[in-house]
């Protein structure tokens, strides 16, 4: 049912993960990311799928006690990402996220998208210049603030927000992009927006979206997949999963009868 | 609702003696000689009341206090609230805390006693009495204050804020200065302005090893006296109640309070300009 003809950017292979304490988060998850799509994780509360999205920039490891097993393997160089050899802020070059609620840095708008390629040493004036107005442009925020960069990015809207963190996660051309649960702290003309944007956004990168929105899945994601308590239950393309899925869970919570 | 009012009542009450007793000086001593003679003498047969000596001995003890509190109390901060594991943040906390309750006269001792001595190797020609000496140990008792509260803001920034920062590629370290700390930077400007608050409160540590001789100066190699140093001083002899060397401590006094009083709307209108929305 899937096109085999798709390269896959990144797959995670038997990945296990545990929690300080035992919680046994994730259980085996084989699933392969395709390159310039949006695959979409949906699944009940507690499912595991934001601790899945999270172990593919290594967010865990902020926490002591976590664990995982089994691999994320990037494409094309076959990098297995969870190695222990491989450093986390290495991995998080190449992975950038955007999170639930807007987190914007107490920094004016140029400065917040600019701060990736600070950290990573750039300080030529010129070069940020240019990568913060692209980066605005991608995310369809420049017209609205390209006289106003100096501003503190707390003065923004909610949706101006969350689209400054899409541009700071973009400024520095990352390979994917992880949205955990993007639009969920923000109105349904903000939500559009974003989904438009993700739609545009997936011709330069590979995209991991969490949502808790089963319409939103259907609109923005090529590909979804269903998991429930840290199990992948079901896993292919969305009109598939949408309209005609193998397993019963699966149908019952997008048709709403459990979740 | 009592407990309230007596506060607000013990408040008005002082402000109101201040000012009462401040009158009667003031009508003794023109407010012009007051802020602009270069001599404090209140108690000499020939007496002149110029208030500057006093300040510069206040404001350059304050000085050197700073100069050792702000950069230890803001790295032990930084390191405590960003580094430091839980246990270790656990141990130190505390020894902090108890190191705030040591009462001052020690710390007087511990200046005058044990500082100055280890000066004077260093600085051959430093007096006994200095204000060097005290202001390193004023600076030293007001590091715990610095730091427990720096430390608090720091806790209080979401966790979010360090994961948005995280997520860039940013280090331990480049996620503590740049994005923490600019965070917090209403609650560390508010520990400041409690240190210097507490510097310039401080009277002890002063009255024991800056030596008690107002003097018009911002050397620290020198000795001293401070608005503080200055009450307790008079208010340890036995001037008769009512007369103008015992009105000059209620103007010395009023003084301190209106620094003190500066400070904290500075530290409101700094804090209101950073507030900060997560």
């Amino acid at each position: 049912m899937m096109t085999t003809t798709t390269p896959v950017k990144a797959e995670a292979r038997n990945l296990s993960f545990f929690y300080n304490g035992g919680n046994h988060a994730l259980k085996g998850v084989n699933m392969p990311l395709y390159e310039n799509k949006i695959t979409a994780l949906i699944g009940p509360s507690g499912c595991g799928k934001s601790t899945f999205l999270r172990c593919f920039n290594r967010m865990h490891d902020l926490y002591p006690g976590n664990k995982y097993e089994g691999q994320i393997v990037m494409h094309p160089d076959n990098t297995n990402i969870l190695e222990k050899s491989v450093d986390p802020i290495e991995v998080r070059m190449r992975i950038s996220m955007v999170f639930q609620k807007p987190n914007p840095f107490p920094k004016s708008i140029y400065e917040n998208v600019a701060y990736g390629l600070r950290v990573r040493g750039e300080n030529n004036k010129r070069m940020l210049d240019d990568k913060v107005e692209e980066a605005l442009k991608g995310a369809a925020l420049w017209n609205e603030v390209k006289d106003r960069q100096q501003d503190l990015a707390f003065n923004l809207s909610g949706g101006q927000q969350q689209r400054l963190c899409i541009a700071r996660a973009l400024a520095t051309d990352p390979e994917i992009m992880l949205f955990d649960e993007p639009t969920s702290a923000l109105d349904p003309i903000a939500t559009a927006n974003i989904e438009e944007l993700m739609s545009e956004l997936k011709n330069k990168l590979t995209i991991l979206v969490v949502t808790h929105n089963m319409q939103q899945a259907a609109r923005v994601s090529d590909y979804t997949a269903y998991m429930y308590l840290g199990e992948l239950m079901e896993y292919g393309d969305t009109d598939t999963i949408f309209t005609r899925p193998t397993r019963k869970e699966t149908e019952d919570y997008i048709t709403g009868k459990f979740g | 609702m009592l407990a309230a009012l007596s506060a607000v009542f013990t408040t008005v009450a002082i402000v109101g003696i201040l000012l009462y007793e401040s009158y009667g000086f003031f009508e003794h001593v023109a407010l012009k000689d007051f802020l602009t003679d270069t001599v404090w003498t209140p108690l000499f047969e020939n007496p002149r009341y110029g208030i500057l000596p006093l300040v510069s001995g206040t404001l350059t003890i304050t000085g050197v206090a700073l100069m050792i509190a702000i950069p230890i109390g803001t790295i032990s901060a930084i390191y405590l609230s960003e580094f430091a594991s839980h246990k270790v943040r656990e141990t130190v906390k505390p020894i902090l805390e108890l190191l705030e309750g040591v009462p001052t006269i020690v710390f007087g001792y511990f200046a005058l006693l044990f500082i100055t001595p280890l000066l004077q190797k260093i600085f051959p020609g430093l007096p006994t009495f200095n204000m060097l000496s005290p202001g390193i140990v004023v600076g030293i008792m007001i590091i715990p204050y610095i730091a427990s509260v720096s430390e608090d803001a720091m806790r209080a920034v979401p966790m979010s804020m360090r994961e948005g920062s995280y997520a860039m590629g940013a280090t331990r370290f480049q996620t503590a200065i740049r994005v923490v700390t600019p965070a917090a930077i209403s609650g560390i400007v508010a520990a400041y302005i409690l240190g210097i608050s507490r510097a310039i409160g401080e009277t002890m540590v002063v009255a024991i090893a800056a030596g008690q001789q107002p003097n018009l100066t911002f050397n620290p190699m020198e000795s001293a006296a401070t608005i503080t140093a200055y009450i307790v001083q008079v208010a340890m002899g036995d001037l008769p109640h009512g007369s103008i060397g015992y009105q000059s401590i209620f103007a010395a006094g009023l003084v301190l309070m209106l620094m003190t009083l500066t400070l904290n709307l500075i530290g409101h209108m700094t804090r209101k300009k950073f507030s900060e929305r997560y």
